[in-house]
């Protein structure tokens, strides 16, 4: 016999002239809410709001333009979103792993798990973005604070899902692969790593958000370059529109990164039926 | 050759209050290699709990529990076990459900899928393979569960309930195809079920259960040929004597199982 296999058929909704009408209708309609949004932001701040304070929409779009044309006054604005996406994906890959690995072992070490309780409570009890400027003195203004920053933001978030993934475990899933004659070290990589699996996506949504913050305040906390630069020295010279132009960097740069994760996770975890999971995370 | 044997075993479980729970109290019998034993008793009176103490994931509080011989310290060597409630594997396909015993076990994956195949066939789910569990009936997924346990070719296997999910069609079908997979392996089974007619028309020998907190009330002999086919087996005279026996031992423990829950309920 050949280890060819049907393949699982793919669960599709099927696009019926009824669905595309009503997405048709869903995007017209936000389209709608956003044009009256800016347009009446634009209104307001040209005949009743002071633009200086609040900004407007041209004059964001403006400093969009400028800052991908011209430049920035710290030189191109693609150095700075690097700098800032350097620190936050280093910071992402090292805080997941560790929170990951840390998580799963200690959820499925009892005793240690306890031991350590107490300690685990306290230090998510920290305001950890304080530690931003902390970490500044110690490894100064360069990548390394950042990233540490990043680093501790991420690590949380991640280890509490992995450690609760880890011990929410089918005791009937372990018990049948005992049976079925696997070693401890099987029934950790084929029971207990899949099915905390879901859980561990749940939470990475939701921290890579949490390294780009942790990027950005270490930068404002100082920095010689990135975002959280641009975002400091536009507060400094009162200029709102660059903090909004900063804003929105920020913010399409997160939403590239969820959709990422999203194709990611939808590889990994095809056996799950077609429910969605959340994840409620805090900061 | 004795394979399995309990004597006066008995399992406590801490319960709530401090005070601890008997599940069972000394079980005594014994599994011969080749037989097929069928444990019935009302619901909750420890038959799943019975198995556990054979299979070594739970230790007995008393008493003794063997294999082969030895004292069951930790899972025995050759023992298949079926649990009552669901265990496949979500994130795997049917036939990587199946396969993950040979795995467990050092198999390559292409040897361990080739093995996989042939029982994913046996228990008809050939057109289903590349399936995940969530794709299939509840019933499906019981018989992937069943062609998990199978393809390690226990020497001891433990089944609980492992049909009473199924229709009437198919369970007898899977009942006979129990009985050809079974016959000459040489495999000590116990077979727990709520169903008489099952236990009758598959055992040597059939172990009835008191109620709460269970311990053996009584076993008889099955006095019918093999090889069975169970449907036609149902209509003999003698399997009608023989439930007519069973059922007037049975009868009580249900009846005192049921007075029990409506006083605590
Ligand atoms: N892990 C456990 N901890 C505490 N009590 C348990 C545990 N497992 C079983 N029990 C108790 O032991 C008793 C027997 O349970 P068991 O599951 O063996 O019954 P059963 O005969 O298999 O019932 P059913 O026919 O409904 O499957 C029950 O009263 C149950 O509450
Ligand atoms: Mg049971």
């Amino acid at each position: 016999m050949s280890a060819e296999l049907t393949a699982a058929p793919a669960v599709s909704i099927p696009t019926t002239k009824k669905t595309i009408h009503r997405r048709t209708r869903l995007w017209s309609v936000r389209l709608v809410f956003v044009v009256v949004w800016l347009g009446s932001w634009e209104l307001a701040a040209t005949h009743w709001i002071d633009p200086f304070f609040y900004s407007k929409p041209s004059a964001i779009g403006e400093r969009l333009a400028g800052w991908f044309t011209t430049g920035t006054a710290f030189g191109s604005v693609w150095t700075q979103l690097l700098v800032t996406l350097e620190e936050a994906v280093l910071g992402f890959v090292i805080g997941a792993v560790a929170g990951v690995v840390l998580g799963i072992l200690l959820g499925r070490a009892r005793f240690v798990a306890e031991v350590a309780a107490p300690f685990i409570k306290a230090a998510n009890a920290v305001p950890r973005i304080v530690l931003a400027s902390l970490f500044i003195i110690w490894f100064g203004l360069g990548l390394t604070s950042k990233v540490a920053t990043a680093v501790v933001l991420v690590f949380f978030a991640v280890f509490f899902n992995a450690f609760q993934g880890a011990r929410e475990v089918d005791r009937n899933l372990v018990d049948n692969a005992r049976i079925l004659g696997a070693s401890r070290r099987q029934v950790l990589t084929s029971i207990v790593v899949p099915s905390a699996t879901s859980w561990i996506f749940a939470s990475l949504h939701a921290a890579f958000g949490f390294a780009l913050i942790g990027a950005v305040v270490g930068e404002y906390a100082g920095a010689d370059k990135g975002l959280g630069l641009l975002i400091a020295n536009a507060q400094g010279t009162f200029d709102a529109a660059g903090i909004y132009a900063g804003m929105i960097i920020i913010t399409v740069v997160a939403l590239l990164a969820e959709w990422l994760l999203t194709l990611l996770e939808n590889r990994l975890l095809r056996w799950r039926p077609p429910v969605r999971t959340s994840g409620e995370q805090r900061a | 050759m004795t394979v399995i044997a309990l004597r006066n075993a008995t399992k406590r479980f801490p319960g709530t209050g401090g005070q601890p729970h008997t599940a069972v109290r000394d079980l005594t019998f014994e599994v011969a290699a080749g037989e097929f034993v069928a444990v019935v008793g009302p619901t909750g009176c420890g038959k799943s709990t019975t198995l556990s103490l054979v299979s070594g994931l739970e230790p007995a509080s008393s008493g003794e529990v063997e294999v082969d011989g030895a004292p069951v310290r930790g899972i025995p060597d050759g023992v298949g076990y079926m649990f009552q409630a669901d265990a496949v594997m979500p994130w795997r396909s049917v036939i990587d459900n199946v396969a993950a015993g040979p795995r467990y076990r050092g198999l390559s994956k292409a040897e361990a899928r080739t093995r996989a195949m042939v029982w994913v066939e046996r228990v008809g789910l050939g057109p289903f393979a590349g399936y995940y569990p969530h794709q299939l009936s509840g019933g499906m997924r019981k018989r992937v569960a069943l062609a998990q346990t199978l393809v390690n070719e226990p020497r001891i296997l433990l089944m609980d309930e492992p049909f009473s999910a199924l229709d009437v069609q198919t369970r007898q079908l899977m009942q006979d195809e129990l009985l050809r997979l079974w016959q000459g392996t040489g495999a000590a089974v116990i077979f727990v079920t709520h169903d008489l007619e099952e236990a009758i028309a598959l055992a040597d020998r059939v172990v009835v259960m008191t109620s709460s907190p269970a311990t053996v009330k009584a076993i008889f002999d099955v006095p019918l040929q093999r090889p069975r086919q169970v449907e036609e087996i149902r209509m003999t005279p003698e399997f009608v004597a023989t439930y007519r026996e069973i059922w007037e031992s049975l009868r009580d423990e249900v009846a005192r199982a049921r007075q029990e829950v409506s006083r605590v309920g």
